[in-house]
């Protein structure tokens, strides 16, 4: 990849410019070059089509997540006002404070995902409550005569948008100089719901009609916490003044906990609010929402490999909490994918498959021959069937479309059962894989997860659970593998169903046999009352349970989890071990991590490091600027006056301390590095 | 019998103003014998303070309306610009003259266009002659405005020459106006805090329709032994009476008690008080809340206040970048040798203790360290490897967003930035506990 820099640095490449590089057909740095353009084509496409659909699906899930929030938050709205409006004449309302209503809604500190919750906030708002709403940041409002100014500017702009037939008044307003005031805001306010006012009987505007007679003013505070104390002060103030004559609400955007309401702001200013507390989804739960949709289903071909996965994970949980983060991280692994891999051309719906793999070239076939996981593939056969596949391409195709139609299979069958053996894990103390499906899912795409300590505990744990437990997990994986569209498990489910009825049926066998066998210990106790006796009893008792026989119920239980084991050893085989896994997997983790965990500082020290490559790169820069034609400056002898001016301009950023000596001396030259920040 | 008495106004609108504002009498009779008769010139400037709800602006408001005096009435907290505070005394100024009459945009920028179409505007007047009264509430603002301001409002009669009079009105003293370059001294006035008996008296006056007035009378009794103790602001109490007054009159609604079974009602309300006292007063749980909670007959366990949602989600490694700030504000540089080092040698806290850092420094506050030692501590006390990606770096940045870290001096281009840590030590503990690490041991305060 290249770039118009001479440093050797971090770039950021965004995905959209790779995209165009594909949709020019100029191809000239694909790894197959030339005659393949076809399948560059298609990959393109298909990757388009692919990220369409999963980017509508998690617009559908985030509007899903916000759903209940937005309610609320909308029922607060419609409620804020109304009680004023119908009640004015009542004792209780008289004496009553009027307080400005406030929400403050609880965001979570992912700052970056709180834009798209506020659009659709304010979205929902200009639909169901009110045209008249104002999203203010802290940047834009240093003093409250700024605030004002964005203020007002917002909400008229938003009263041409709306009644964009009589612009001639708003014209008007705008040619005046607008004073920045609540006043004029007021007597702004009047006029718009006054001119709607008289204008819904005689024209049907739907629009208005939505609204009520008197909109409230949504303020939205959008980063509470960056608001200097002051301007927040005042504005409240302010505005509580007016409380009578414009109906406003604040929302106050808070990323940490509303705590802060009470920091920022004295008892005598809060005592003028009234706040209500609505809090969002905590961001894990987004995650793992939209994992579960994302990732753990057979809707989308693409999939993504263990590390790579890992890399998503970690950059969430230990950096950013920021779930468009990890869907733009998802985003780029698609990208990537279908960029870098030639093969992935076959990575579509299974209804397509067959068209793709029948109108493979010849140089895709070869593609597919080294694929490592076919090469695998091939040693396990015979000697007849190997050289066949390596050999006729239409007889590689033909299976090609088997395997990856086995493959489709697999990954239908791994999610079921994975869902399974989470519900049985998910409720172990102390959760030996994880309490998370993701985390059992990226164990059991790491290795084979029978195999590993985990496991084993996990499976100890198991043997132990109480009947009820066990019933009602039992009844959860019945369901999930009905749901399940994977057509092999109707025997298992035979099976758990089978397992259900023999608890059943345990229960009322054991409920007749009880009675019998713990009265007549009872009994003895009872009867022999002195002390000897009675010890004696009680250790022939816990003898005679120790060497006991297993119950029917522990049997049983046994037999369950032995039949899970099974299970989980048929079908969650690391898809590394699947043939052709390298079409449907994205797994350069090592790619990914270079294009998300930018290092700044590592990449300047390595730059410094050498300075010889420093020298290089300062003459590039220095010819460039001076003359244009290439010659020069290819040559690999450094000009002696550029030379000098090299040494004399670190000299001067040494002296002022942009970089110094590192204090390494190799081959008689001091090495550099960066100071300060 | 009228306290109230002045020559020059009606006997009744006295009577009437007298009983608009109880409790305020000597103060309202002051006023009125400084203002003298219409025509005749007042004090150029009088400074009316007492503490918050002590009815300043509510009397100024009464007296200046009832007697139909001429009058401008200004909050400055809302005119935060001196433009805007004098546009707006001119424009108001302008409507009291000519009624209803469009007023026509006024463009004023200085004092001196001030005085100017002050001047005009007067002199246009059909009252001409009567005192002009300027009333500037919250006047503590034009501190903030420019400096000629305050010292010009204290003139105004002398530099307009004609018949005004300014009243400010403000919750601090006169000394804290006071202008270094020296001004015209004001006539200063203070309004007394109410006493338990005033509050009783006022608060009293707007029964609900419904009940007696004594009824009313018993009930806010037992509110003001609730609340005196903590809050004296008539209108925060006159809210938390409206707000109650339901499940007080609950009993009588009922039929279980009748208006005179006093002690009953007293059993009903006070335990209800004390717990408004903890949640609406402080504004944990709003009002709206509390009355659907009362309505709905519910607990106010159910609703959890503000102040009970202090846990904040980080990711993993602002956690420990805010530990590691945390160490960094709050232990002397010295001894970051001594917790970070493996082989620090056998260093006891008496003998490398200076004095001076014998006091706490939990007692001085976070003290600034620059971005390196921040790394430095976050890269010892995270037991695997961390890349100093720009990750990292981002996180930081928005620790100071979220102001869990604030930035100290950013002027310096060319050294590194330097941070405060912010949070409370309870904070930093619950942080700690969520990634098992033992803060205490760390802190050079408690070794």
């Amino acid at each position: 990849m290249s770039t118009c820099s001479v440093s050797k640095g971090c770039f950021v490449f965004k995905p959209s410019t790779k995209k165009r590089r594909l949709s020019d057909k100029t191809g000239h740095d694909f790894r197959c070059p030339s005659n393949d353009s076809e399948d560059t084509q298609l990959r393109f496409v298909t990757c388009q089509s692919l990220w369409n659909q999963i980017k509508s699906e998690t617009e559908q899930i985030q509007e899903d997540l916000n759903k209940q929030l937005l309610d609320n938050l909308v029922s607060f709205l419609s409620r804020s006002h109304s009680d004023f409006q119908e009640k004015t004449t009542e004792w209780t309302c008289r004496m009553k404070f009027r307080e400005i209503p406030t929400a403050a809604l609880v965001l979570g500190v992912n700052v970056t995902d709180h834009d798209l919750t506020f659009r659709g906030l304010s979205d929902v708002l200009q639909d169901n409550i009110t045209p008249y709403v104002a999203l203010l940041e802290a940047k834009d409002c240093p003093g409250i005569k700024n605030l004002m100014q964005k203020l007002m500017g917002q909400l008229m702009n938003c009263d041409i948008d709306v009644d964009s037939m009589d612009d001639e008044d708003c014209v008007q307003v705008s040619q005046n100089r607008i004073r920045c005031s609540m006043p004029s805001l007021i007597s702004w306010y009047d006029s718009v719901t006054k001119k709607t006012d008289s204008e819904t009987p005689s024209k049907k505007r739907n629009s208005s009609s939505r609204h009520w007679r008197s909109p409230p003013v949504v303020v939205i505070f959008k980063d509470m916490e960056s608001f200097t104390t002051k301007v927040l002060q005042d504005f409240i103030v302010i505005s509580s003044q007016h409380i009578h004559e414009l109906p406003l609400v604040l929302i106050f955007g808070i990323a940490t906990s509303p705590m802060i309401i009470h920091r920022l702001l004295p008892h005598s200013v809060s005592s003028l609010l009234c706040i209500e507390l609505f809090q969002s989804l905590s961001c894990k739960e987004h995650l793992s929402t939209i994992i579960d949709k994302l990732l753990l289903t057979s809707r989308f071909p693409f999939k993504l490999g263990e590390k790579v996965l890992q890399v998503l994970i970690n950059i969430f949980l230990y950096h950013d909490f920021s779930v468009q983060n990890f869907i733009k991280g998802f985003q780029l692994c698609i990208v990537e994918h279908f960029y870098s891999q030639p093969l992935s051309v076959l990575c579509c719906h299974l209804v397509d498959i067959k068209k793709r793999v029948y109108s493979l070239s010849h140089d895709q076939c070869e593609n597919i021959r080294r694929l490592p996981s076919f090469r695998r593939y091939v040693e396990k056969q015979e000697s007849g069937k190997q050289i066949e596949l390596l050999t006729n391409d239409s007889f590689l195709k033909e299976e090609t479309q088997k395997l990856l139609e086995d493959l489709h299979v697999y990954h239908e069958n791994y999610v079921s059962i994975l869902r399974c053996l989470h519900v049985f894990t998910s409720s172990l103390p102390k959760y030996p894989l994880g309490k998370q499906i993701r985390e059992l899912h990226c164990a059991c795409l790491e290795n084979r997860v029978w195999e590993t300590e985990e496991y084993e505990s996990s499976l100890q744990l198991a043997r132990m659970l109480n009947k009820t437990d066990l019933v009602t997990m039992l009844q959860q994986c019945v369901e999930i593998l009905i749901a399940s569209s994977g057509k092999e498990f109707d025997r298992a489910i035979e099976k758990l169903k089978e397992f259900l009825t023999q608890f059943q049926n345990l229960e009322v066998a054991e409920a007749s046999q009880e009675r019998d066998v713990s009265v007549s210990p009872q009994k003895e106790l009872q009867k022999k009352t002195d002390l000897y006796h009675l010890q004696k009893t009680l250790l022939e008792l816990k003898e005679s349970r120790r060497s006991k026989k297993l119950t029917k119920f522990e049997m049983l239980r046994f037999e369950v989890v032995d039949y899970i084991d099974s299970l989980v050893r048929r079908y969650l085989v690391p898809a590394d071990n699947r043939t052709l896994h390298e079409i449907v997997y994205f797994n350069a983790a090592a790619v990914l991590r270079g294009h998300l965990n930018a290092a700044p500082r590592t990449a300047l020290h390595t730059a410094l490091n050498n300075p010889h490559w420093y020298l290089k790169a300062f003459s590039t820069v220095v010819m460039a600027a001076e003359e244009p034609n290439a010659d020069a400056a290819s040559s690999d002898q450094v000009d002696d006056v550029i030379h000098a001016r090299f040494i004399r301009a670190v000299s001067e950023l040494e002296l002022l301390g942009f970089i110094k000596p590192s204090k390494q001396k190799t081959d008689h030259v001091a090495r550099l590095t960066w100071g300060g920040c | 019998m009228p306290n109230l008495e002045h020559p020059a106004y009606p006997a009744a609108d006295l009577l009437h103003l007298e009983s608009l504002v109880p409790c305020r009498e000597s103060q309202v009779s002051m006023l009125l014998s400084i203002f003298g008769e219409r025509q005749q010139f007042s004090f150029p400037c009088i400074f009316i303070y007492g503490h918050t709800a002590s009815g300043k602006t509510y009397v100024m408001q009464t007296l200046l309306t009832t007697l139909q005096l001429p009058h401008v009435f200004v909050n400055c907290v809302e005119c935060f610009t001196s433009r805007l505070l004098l546009e707006e005394i001119l424009i108001q100024l302008q409507s009291c003259s000519s009624g209803t009459e469009q007023t026509s945009p006024v463009r004023c920028d200085t004092l001196n266009d001030f005085v100017r179409l002050f001047k005009q505007a007067v002199d246009s007047q059909e009252v001409q002659h009567q005192t002009l009264y300027i009333v500037l509430d919250r006047a503590e603002q034009l501190r903030e405005m420019e400096a000629n301001i305050l010292p010009a409002f204290l003139r105004l009669q002398e530099l307009t020459d004609r018949n005004v009079t300014v009243v400010l009105l403000s919750e601090i003293v006169w000394e804290l106006f006071r202008p270094n370059m020296g001004c015209f001294e004001p006539f200063t006035m203070y309004f007394p805090d109410y006493s338990i008996g005033h509050l009783q008296k006022i608060l009293s006056q707007n029964h609900p329709p419904e009940y007696s007035a004594d009824f009313y009378a018993a009930y806010i009794n037992i509110l003001l032994g609730v609340f005196y103790m903590v809050c004296r602001d008539l209108k925060e109490l006159r809210h938390l009476a409206a707000l109650n007054f339901a499940k007080y009159c609950e009993p009588v609604v009922r039929g279980e008690a009748n208006e005179r079974d006093t002690r009953k009602l007293w059993k009903n309300i006070e335990p209800h008080l004390k717990k408004a006292m903890q949640t609406v007063y402080l504004r944990e749980i709003s009002s709206s809340q509390w009355e659907r909670l009362q309505h709905d007959g519910g607990e106010a366990g159910q609703l959890k206040g503000l102040s009970a949602h202090t846990h904040v989600e980080l990711p993993y490694y602002s956690k420990f970048l805010l530990i590691a700030a945390y160490l960094a504000s709050y232990n002397p540089v010295r001894t970051d040798k001594r917790f970070f080092l493996k082989h620090h040698g056998k260093i006891k806290k008496t003998n490398f203790m200076k004095k001076h850092e014998k006091t706490s420094n939990h007692l001085l506050g976070p003290k600034p360290f620059p971005l390196d030692r921040l790394l430095a501590i976050l890269y010892s006390i995270v037991d695997n490897r961390v890349a100093p990606t720009a990750n990292i770096f981002s996180q930081i940045t928005s620790l100071v967003t979220l102001q869990l870290l604030s930035v100290v001096g950013q002027n310096d281009q060319l050294d590194g930035p330097r941070y405060k840590c912010t949070v409370s030590l309870d904070f930093i503990r619950a942080i700690a506990r969520t990634v098992n690490f033992d803060i205490i041991k760390y802190l050079y305060d408690f070794l």
